[in-house]
């Protein structure tokens, strides 16, 4: 490091914008340097006059009213005189835009169509499982059990995750159809409530909003490539912190290493 | 200026109003702030900052979450640019460079203990420099944005703030010391 490559270096250093290695070396250079360190210490006086000077100018309270009551209001229609080309363009990106606005729309309704009836199977899936000896294939409450488990059950790894430190009890997990696929199903007891979970590899979709049927909450998320589906009759606040702690657990250890 | 209705059609405006609200006019001091160093007058900082606003609540639909302040600050920036047709000149600035790479008016440490800017003259100093210069400083010193932040501003490389900052900063001393700048 010499005094040219300082010209630069000490502004970045006072910036607090350099990397370690580089503020050592900085830092080494001005305790060495008078040259250097009087030329620091000018500009930090520089930065110092200049943040106490009051330079800053706040927006005139005229001006943010002005533009408040401009803000929210509907655009007047320009009242200019129109050729009729310029009409029948318009007419024509009138009709564009109404075909669009159906396609759009279609797309929204179809998705939401294909959301509810997922929701629906997803319900009657755990309803099913509710019955006695339909719950669990695999019955235990350790991570590490349950997930070799679903190897060579089903064509992908399943997220498993111990919640219990959460107030999820992780009780075990099962293979089960939905939507026509298989798909894992891990079951979780929030006191004396079912929280079915299901999961399958998908390509991330649009987040399906909460749903409520029957008196049973539904939850989806994507996540790694998966698509998680979570069903109860908790509160639905349980079944969104059920959720979160899912999505923030890190996944058991034995998946990182397969 | 002053006549953006034309902005304002939108389906959801009072929805969109509200999160522009939230997301943006909460920044309206920066934004002036930036404007008025910029048009170093009053009526031209709020036509710059009037307008700017308008246009950002038109691309509102285009801001896909980030820092609203960083993003209406570039808005008043090209509005400023656009409006008063003051592209900064790249040409201006290779002329420092090659100033700054020979190291010949390397700043005398001594000359720059010599005068305690007051707040008037610093207020004037910083008025006179060139806008692109003046734009880095008030971003660094008035907004305290990081370098990332001015970069995105300004649509500069990281490096070429760190440079031009660093330009600005001698020039200012210069400026503040009372010397003749050859631009």
């Amino acid at each position: 490091m010499n005094c040219q490559d300082m010209r630069l270096l000490l502004h970045a250093y006072l910036d607090d914008e350099l990397g370690a290695a580089e503020s050592l070396a900085v830092a080494r250079h001005l305790a060495e340097c008078d040259a250097c360190r009087q030329r620091f210490d000018a500009y930090a006086r520089l930065r110092g006059n200049l943040r106490q000077a009051d330079l800053h100018r706040s927006a005139p309270a005229a001006l943010r009213a002005r533009i408040a009551s401009q803000l929210p209001r509907p655009a007047r229609a320009p009242r200019v005189p129109r050729q009729r080309w310029q009409m029948a363009l318009a007419a024509l990106a009138a009709l564009f835009v109404i075909a669009a606005v159906f396609a759009g729309w279609q797309a929204v309704e179809l998705r939401r169509q294909g959301s509810d009836a997922l929701a629906a199977d997803a319900v009657s899936d755990h309803v099913r499982s509710l019955l006695p000896g339909h719950l669990i294939d695999v019955q235990t409450s350790n991570e590490h059990t349950v997930k070799p488990w679903f190897d060579g059950r089903v064509d992908f790894s399943p997220q498993v995750k111990d919640l219990t430190a959460q107030g999820f009890e992780l009780v075990g997990g099962r293979l089960d159809v939905l939507d026509g696929k298989q798909v894992a199903a891990l079951v979780y007891k929030r006191h004396l409530h079912t929280i079915n979970l299901f999961q399958w590899p998908a390509r991330a979709g649009a987040a399906a909003p909460p749903q409520t049927r029957d008196g049973y909450h539904v939850l989806e998320w994507n996540d790694a490539g998966l698509r998680f589906v979570a069903v109860s009759s908790v509160a639905e606040n349980d079944l969104q912190a059920f959720e979160r702690a899912f999505r923030a657990q890190p996944a058991a250890a034995s998946e990182a290493a397969r | 200026m002053g006549d953006g209705t034309s902005a304002l059609a939108r389906p959801d405006g009072m929805d969109t109003g509200a999160t522009f609200e939230r997301e943006v006019m909460r920044h309206l001091d920066a934004a002036y702030n930036l404007a008025r160093w910029l048009a170093r007058n009053d009526q031209d900082a709020e036509d710059v900052v009037q307008e700017a606003v308008l246009r950002a609540f038109r691309f509102f639909g285009g801001f896909r979450g980030g820092d609203a302040k960083v993003w209406l600050l570039a808005i008043v920036r090209n509005t400023f640019y656009t409006l008063r047709s003051q592209v900064p000149a790249a040409g201006r600035i290779d002329e420092f460079d090659e100033a700054i790479h020979g190291g010949a008016d390397h700043d005398d440490p001594q000359s720059l203990l010599l005068r305690a800017a007051d707040a008037q003259s610093l207020h004037a100093a910083l008025e006179r420099l060139p806008p692109e210069f003046r734009e880095v400083l008030v971003l660094r010193e008035l907004e305290e944005c990081s370098y990332k932040e001015i970069a995105s501003i300004t649509n500069l490389k990281i490096g070429t703030v760190m440079s031009r900052l660093a330009r600005a900063r001698e020039r200012l001393q210069r400026e503040l010391a009372g010397k003749e700048v050859a631009a």
